[in-house]
């Protein structure tokens, strides 16, 4: 078997392509929309943007999540913000400026049309926000206030205090619920999608759980989008919410739909260190600290004096040594890697020595305290209220951790995967960002997806494919339940001595160790092996008490956690098989002198995208290949 | 972080395996809790002692453990979030506490939120009066450019101190009425204080305050104790807004009740 990897990718002029797309997309009549029903999975910034304009156009859409609103969905913790070309500071911004820096971001693995819509549709994106009452910062003489982020040397990113994600998603939200009232989206929360279901090729329905009751629900449409999030939980310890998980996708990729690029990890140099083995989740301070805060670490080795004691001339402000021109701002996978560097060397502070500190003192001199408050207020009490420091008075200690994944399921220009029917939005498709996602472009990516792309390429689809009358009493149905079934009382049937998250720990020290921020062969293939032994283990002595009838939590999570373990070692075999560094995959034996990513890209300008081929068969690697008509592929420096 | 000794706690807490069945508190001893833990971590190591010996875990809501869903959700020692000064229950760390201390949980009780399973309880009416009203009908794709709205600064950050509600349910839990004035205020302030939401406000309002009614929230007699607990610091003045509003609306649905000759 083979996958058609055909990109969609509409001829012309780069800047004309989305338009001229457009308008050779064939339409469904308004009358003939009400006919249709869309299942949006998810009601984060990309399934609540989609959920609320396709019912504005008349479909009728079906909304699942696993929480109990949709307003709870993972979107709503980011913090800093959200990128358009707008250029309201007039610091020389454009459309054709934020490609170049998410292009350049993402180390050239990304596709040049791809992003280049997403620019386009950028500024549509805050006025829409503004129009449904997002309270965007502003100045003093009413205009919206921007600020900047790692990457850019423009201010272009807008922001509601620390809490962009949670406005945005809100807005979104209130979208949504304003189609709930009119009939127009059937919102169903505490659901979990546990298969998708194809019938003659396309996705034409989902089985979901009730979190509640346990009782596995059908639910048949005409397409299927899937909004469901990133995987970067499979690491165990990030900084996603507890429910963020892999398995929709990953049930997908099990019908046919292509996985690209799934060792594309973001690691954000900004987190709170982790400080205990019971830790649940690591914190992230918000990149924006950045614009203000100076990172870090003694020149002296294993230096025990309070960060105060230090004097200026024994502190090593490392990434402004080393990268003048974007200091402090450097992008995200050279800061974290920075860190490491010097971690490893022996630099590191706080009492593991996984740490650097951020530092405001300079700021705070300059600034005032005030206004440092004004700007970071909110950050700050969050930090001492984990840490139980001040930064006011003495500097954060932070160390890298995993925050995002550029990975996901293969879409095509449309946001089509392999298998027709399946759309893919959000942090969930592996479309933008490449191989390293600059900040505040993630919320950018799920909107613009959801509120600006989806509406016009589905219905494309929707006019263009002739789709026969399906039930959910069609054996597809039938099948799927059963088989979700059957998985159920394997794992409730184990009966062993381990709970799942002892499992989920030690499958997120293989990822960490090894398919972190340093990869190398010897280190891949050890996590190769040992995960499989690992998932060998989880079906034989996992403990998952309870039954299916009622609200089990333990159920949830077990079958969220075996699909991790399958995942984990699809991640450790793309990295293993890209030769190269790039973005945030750093293959130790592929490097600069000066330790940047040595890209190969003779060899691998491309997205790799698995196939599934069965529980025991090895999956296919294939790949895109990404044409640059726009850009040169260039090293990448920030120096 | 601190370098305190862990402590052993003993805990209360409410189960209940169902919206149908009885519920009552159990006894239950955690070892080692650490200061820098959360409180969720601390239930999440008795989960696990639980789970090892083959026991029905505590249901719980929670996602994000950062403050901002609103998912996490218990009255600790009779409580709201605890009750500590703008935090949820999931920023709620061990450094509080003490070694030998007993702690009582519970699930919020409200006649609006019926108890799902031990502490989780099911909140979607706090969606449903959203529904009502709260949002501004502007429709993908037709809006002006950002700046053509201009909102001075200060109406910018009222709008977002209102905004800033996790709708997490706190404050009708505390309310002695199991009012959700609060919550529900600060949507119709926000909108009301925004030009663009401005437009629909009396009959947002109307339309909110009915729907509330009608799910089994109480109403508010301005004890203020949702302000207390609110983690997010949401202010008592929001619903001083939207009675405003609601006046307005309910003055002119009046009127034209009139003028159309009604009864
Ligand atoms: C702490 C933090 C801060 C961030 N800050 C920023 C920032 O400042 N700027 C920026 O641009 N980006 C930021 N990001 C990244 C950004 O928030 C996310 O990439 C983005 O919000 C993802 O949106 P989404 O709609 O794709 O998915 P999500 O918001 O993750 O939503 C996923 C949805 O899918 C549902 N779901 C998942 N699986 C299932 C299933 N099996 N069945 C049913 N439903 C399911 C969930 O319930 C949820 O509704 C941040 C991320 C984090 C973790
Ligand atoms: S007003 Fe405060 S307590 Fe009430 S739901 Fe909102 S954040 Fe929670
Ligand atoms: S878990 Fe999200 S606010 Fe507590």
């Amino acid at each position: 078997m083979s996958f058609n990897l055909d990109s969609k990718i509409p001829s012309g002029p780069l800047a004309e392509k989305w338009d001229k797309h457009k308008f050779e997309s064939k339409r469904v009549n308004p009358a003939n929309k009400r006919k249709y029903t869309v299942i949006v999975v998810g009601t984060g910034l990309a399934g609540g943007s989609a959920a609320a304009t396709l019912a504005e156009l008349g479909y009728n859409v079906l909304s699942f999540c696993i929480q109990d609103s949709p307003r709870r969905a993972h979107s709503i913790a980011a913090q800093g913000g959200i990128n358009a070309a707008k250029n309201y500071p007039n610091d020389g911004d454009s459309i054709r400026n934020l490609f170049y820096d998410t292009i350049k971001g993402g180390d050239y693995r990304a596709r040049e049309a791809n992003v280049y819509r997403l620019a386009q549709v950028s500024n549509n994106i805050i006025d829409q926000m503004v129009s449904q009452g997002v309270p965007f910062a502003r100045e003093y003489g009413g205009y919206l206030d921007n600020r900047s982020f790692g990457g850019a040397q423009v201010s272009r990113t807008f922001y509601a205090r620390g809490q962009t994600g949670q406005q945005l998603l809100l807005g979104a939200y209130s979208g949504m619920m304003k189609m709930v009232a009119k009939g127009k989206i059937k919102q169903f929360s505490r659901r979990e999608m546990m298969d998708l279901v194809v019938i003659n090729g396309k996705a034409r329905g989902i089985i979901v759980r009730n979190l509640i009751t346990g009782e596995l629900e059908r639910y048949a449409a005409d397409a299927v989008l899937l909004c469901t999030g990133g995987y970067g939980n499979v690491f165990y310890l990030s900084t996603n919410a507890q429910a963020s998980n892999a398995s929709a996708s990953w049930r997908c990729y099990k019908r046919g739909a292509g996985f690209a690029n799934p060792c594309f990890t973001q690691i954000h140099p900004t987190c709170i260190p982790v400080h205990g083995d019971y830790q649940s989740k690591l914190t992230l301070m918000s990149e924006s600290l950045r614009n203000d805060g100076r990172v870090w670490v003694p020149k002296k080795k294993n230096d025990e004096r309070r960060p105060e004691d230090i004097p200026e001339d024994e502190r090593d402000y490392y990434l402004e040594r080393i990268y003048p021109s974007f200091g402090n701002l450097a992008p995200r996978d050279v800061s974290s890697r920075q860190a490491k560097f010097r971690c490893d060397e022996g630099h590191g502070v706080g009492s593991t020595k996984q740490a650097v500190y951020l530092d405001f003192r300079d700021a705070i001199k300059r600034d005032g305290q005030e206004t440092i408050a004004g700007r970071y207020g909110n950050l700050f009490e969050m930090y001492e209220r984990i840490t139980g420091e001040n930064p006011y008075k003495t500097p954060m200690m932070i160390y890298p951790a995993v925050h995002y994944t550029m990975g996901g399921l293969w879409v095509d220009y449309n946001l089509q995967s392999t298998i027709p029917g399946l759309h893919v939005l959000g942090e969930a498709n592996f479309s933008d960002h490449g191989a390293n996602r600059l900040g505040a472009s993630a919320l950018m990516q799920g909107l613009a997806d959801g509120y600006f792309v989806i509406p016009y390429t589905l219905s494309n689809y929707l006019a263009s494919s002739p789709l026969e009358k399906v039930t959910v009493e069609d054996n597809a149905f039938k099948d799927a339940e059963q088989a979700v079934k059957l998985q159920t009382s394997k794992l409730l049937g184990i009966k062993g001595k381990i709970p799942v998250s002892e499992f989920h720990r030690k499958l997120g020290h293989y990822m960490w160790d090894y398919v972190g921020m340093g990869r190398n062969e010897a280190g891949l293939k050890k996590a190769i092996d040992g995960i499989r032994k690992l998932r060998e283990e989880f079906w034989h002595d996992v403990n998952v008490p309870g039954e299916t009838g009622n609200f089990n939590i333990e159920l949830h999570k077990a079958t969220r956690v075996a699909d991790f373990l399958e995942l984990g070692e699809l991640m450790a075999l793309d990295a293993l098989e890209r030769n190269e560094s790039c973005g945030g995959h750093f293959r130790e034996e592929y490097q600069t002198q000066d330790n940047e990513a040595k890209r190969d890209d003779e060899q691998y300008a491309h997205a790799a995208v698995w196939e599934y081929t069965g529980q025991n068969s090895s999956p296919i690697r294939h790949k895109e290949e990404l044409v640059f008509e726009n850009v040169k592929l260039a090293t990448r420096s920030y120096k | 972080m601190s370098s305190a000794q862990n402590m052993t706690l003993n805990l209360k807490i409410w189960r209940q395996n169902n919206n149908s069945s009885e519920g009552k508190l159990v006894d239950y001893r955690v070892e080692n809790v650490s200061p820098d833990m959360s409180f969720l971590e601390m239930i999440d190591v008795l989960n696990n002692q639980l789970v090892r010996k083959g026991e029905d875990p505590v249901a719980f809501d929670h996602d994000c453990r950062e403050g901002i869903c609103g998912m996490c959700s218990m009255m600790i020692n009779g409580k709201a979030h605890g009750g500590y000064k703008n935090t949820t229950t999931c920023q709620v760390h061990m450094r509080l506490y003490k070694d030998g201390d007993t702690i009582v949980i519970e699930p919020f009780r409200a006649a609006a939120f019926p108890v799902v399973k031990d502490l989780a309880v099911d909140r979607s009416a706090i969606d449903k009066v959203m529904a009502a009203g709260g949002y501004i009908s502007a429709n993908t794709g037709n809006a002006p450019d950002a700046n053509s709205i201009l909102i001075p600064k200060p109406v910018a950050e009222e709008a977002m101190d209102a905004a800033a509600c996790i709708g997490c349910g706190a404050c009708v839990a505390s309310c002695p009425n199991g009012s959700g004035m609060l919550f529900m205020g600060a949507k119709v302030s926000q909108l009301a204080l925004l030009p663009q939401g401005s437009v629909e406000s009396p009959k947002r309002a109307l339309n909110m305050v009915y729907t509330h009614d009608n799910l089994g929230f109480g109403n508010c007699t301005t004890h203020a104790e949702c302000e207390a607990t609110c983690p997010k610091g949401i202010s008592i003045e929001h619903i001083a807004r939207m009675n405003r509003e609601y006046l307005k609306a309910a003055f002119t649905y009046h009127e034209k009740k009139r003028s159309e000759g009604a009864g």
